[in-house]
């Protein structure tokens, strides 16, 4: 069981209310990833499921029961923090059985269970090193090994691969998303990169300022993002905003267009490359397009374009998003 | 990146660290070797460093004239005593300021060094009245007590600054672990801030050891360690230099030793690096 619910949960410290108030439903089994820019008060709300905070107000449900009053301990719950926070002075053999010790289980046991945490985690010839003699992804995999062995009924992670280079961190990203199909345990996964929400995750959960802005598959959010800041920050390269007169045509104070929907070569909007990137598989345009601003362009595979260019484009028409005054969507 | 370091500048640098080392211990050199000189040689001028007819007759009269193992004793319990109660009261303080800290814990540090920074002769009335009213003077529960008071500033700084270099997330991990606080204070803190509770301890019992202003002041007979045992030795009729050199020489002989062979852990401090 890992279900949690939160219940107008509110956070504030002194007079800044960092979670203004938040509900919110995980289920069972589901890999939930909080996303948002820094600040935005995603670890906060980690900490808050976590114990490691007290709430201001609201309350906590972990598998139906209140857990708002809970020491972090009682509520069934692992976490892996960013920094890993490993025990320096104890090898990853006792790093891992710590929670075990703490739980008063027996030894024989305990050795148990660390040498399955230890096989599955590929730890098996580290067991008697101690943290500081391991590489920055091993000392990952150790903190995951002690969030393992308790069986937690949710693992939360708080942002753990950002500590990680460029290439570890995407085979680490595999590594979790691959443990959760083995233990269909509930995780929610912290992070302020979108491309780990987006491939992680069963359901993302947007955050700005301490509020959800937006709760849905990563699909959801790229095809239906239900306000401009949910538009702004899913997808990547951005969405492109365009205000005035282009989005009054089409009965909106803006509308979004993202640079994969963007066809080059005929159209009606036409400017000057700006910058032109060709990667081979794809070819990124930064065009300056007058009235409308600077257009991003992502065409497939390579693009005979260059900076200095001359291009007309055009949007798909079906993958055009309209917002209101308020920044809504319009549908 | 590490700097290359060229074997003249090398050796420029082993002569001034040399002979700043020796600056600062020279006049303890002179001490020791006073010590071991007749009362004659001890005063000659020009001063001699070596003397040719040495002896061991000052130390046998200091042994002779005065209860050195009394005085060692209270200078053991004194220090000891005030250090360990120190750190009983400063471990919690020091754990509160640096996990949990309120709005005020900068200012209640810098209030409680700026007690440091007062003159001991300020409270000099004040405290001779109190300990006397009170039955602590001459008492060694009285010193156990002024020199943890005045010492307390220091311990609580010092552990501070080590519980400080301590990762919070590291214990917010044990408190996710399953563990209380008594068990994360034993298994996971302590054991990080040995060094630095080490080092803090030895450097309070040194401290304390070579108190003189308050040991002196607020003792007599009973419970004068051995700063009280030097000054016996300056004596209205005058100063005998050898023997009061030998007198020093055994009040620091202690300290001196224990330094020596913690001089490690004196330096050492909380060195576990980044967990990063």
């Amino acid at each position: 069981m890992g279900q949690i619910t939160l219940k107008q949960v509110r956070k504030s410290f002194g007079d800044v209310h960092v979670i203004p108030g938040v509900d919110l439903d995980i289920n069972d089994g589901e890999f939930v990833v909080f996303v948002g820019p820094s600040g935005c008060g995603k670890s906060t709300l980690l900490r808050l499921i976590a114990g490691l905070e007290d709430t201001t107000s609201g309350k906590i449900h972990i598998d139906g029961k209140d857990a708002t009053d809970l020491p972090p301990a009682k509520r069934g719950l692992a976490m892996v923090f960013q920094s890993y926070a490993l025990y320096p002075h104890m090898t990853v053999r006792k790093n891992i059985a710590f929670p075990l010790k703490m739980a008063g289980m027996n030894p024989a046991e305990i050795d148990k269970k660390v040498e399955y945490a230890a096989r599955v985690l590929n730890l098996a010839n580290y067991l008697d090193r101690r943290p500081g003699q391991l590489s920055g992804g091993q000392r990952q995999r150790v903190a995951i090994g002690r969030a393992i062995v308790r069986s937690p009924s949710a693992f939360l992670f708080d942002e753990p691969l950002s500590n990680l280079d460029a290439a570890l961190r995407v085979g680490m990203r595999q590594e979790i998303t691959e443990l959760h199909q083995n233990l269909k345990t509930t995780m929610i996964y912290v992070t302020h990169d979108q491309v780990e929400a987006m491939t992680m995750a069963d359901k993302i959960v947007v955050l700005n300022a301490g509020n959800i802005e937006q709760v849905g598959s990563p699909l959801e959010l790229y095809r239906r993002p239900r306000n401009l800041f949910v538009a702004g920050f899913i997808g990547s390269p951005k969405m492109n905003l365009i205000e005035g007169a282009e989005a009054a045509k089409l009965g909106a104070k803006t509308i979004g267009i993202r640079p994969e929907h963007i066809e080059v070569g005929s159209g009606p909007w036409s400017g000057t490359v700006a910058l032109s990137e060709h990667l081979g598989s794809d070819t990124f345009l930064k065009v300056d397009a007058g009235e409308l601003g600077i257009m991003t362009v992502r065409g497939s595979g390579e693009v005979n374009v260059h900076t200095g260019d001359r291009i007309q484009f055009a949007p798909q028409a079906d993958k055009v998003h309209r917002f209101d005054a308020n920044g809504l969507r319009l549908d | 990146m590490a700097r290359a370091v060229t074997p003249r500048r090398k050796a420029l640098n082993t002569v001034a660290a040399w002979s700043v080392a020796l600056i600062i211990f020279f006049p303890v050199l002179w001490m020791i070797l006073t010590s071991f000189k007749t009362e004659p040689s001890a005063v000659a001028m020009p001063p001699q460093l070596f003397s040719a007819d040495w002896t061991l007759e000052n130390y046998s009269e200091v042994w002779a004239r005065s209860d050195y193992p009394r005085f060692f004793w209270n200078s053991v319990v004194i220090s000891v005593g005030s250090t360990l109660l120190g750190l009983a009261i400063a471990i919690p303080a020091a754990w509160s300021m640096a996990f949990v800290p309120g709005k005020r814990t900068k200012d209640l540090l810098m209030w409680m060094l700026s007690t440091k920074m007062m003159p001991a002769v300020a409270v000099l009335i004040p405290m001779y009245l109190i300990f006397q009213r009170t039955g602590l003077f001459d008492t060694k529960t009285g010193l156990v007590l002024a020199l943890m008071l005045m010492n307390l500033p220091i311990i609580v700084w010092m552990l501070y600054t080590y519980f400080k270099e301590i990762p919070g997330e590291i214990l917010e991990a044990s408190r996710m672990d399953g563990a209380s606080l008594w068990k994360e204070i034993v298994y996971v803190l302590t054991p990080m801030a040995v060094p630095g509770i080490a080092s803090t301890m030895l450097l309070n019992v040194i401290l304390a050891w070579n108190e003189a202003f308050w040991t002196i002041t607020l003792t007599t007979t009973k419970a004068a360690p051995l700063s009280a045992f030097i000054a016996s030795f300056s004596s209205p009729q005058g100063l005998f230099y050898g023997k009061l050199s030998a007198a020093s020489t055994m009040a620091i002989a202690p300290i001196l030793i224990l330094g020596w062979f913690s001089q490690k852990q004196l330096v050492r401090g909380l060195t576990f690096g980044a967990v990063k």
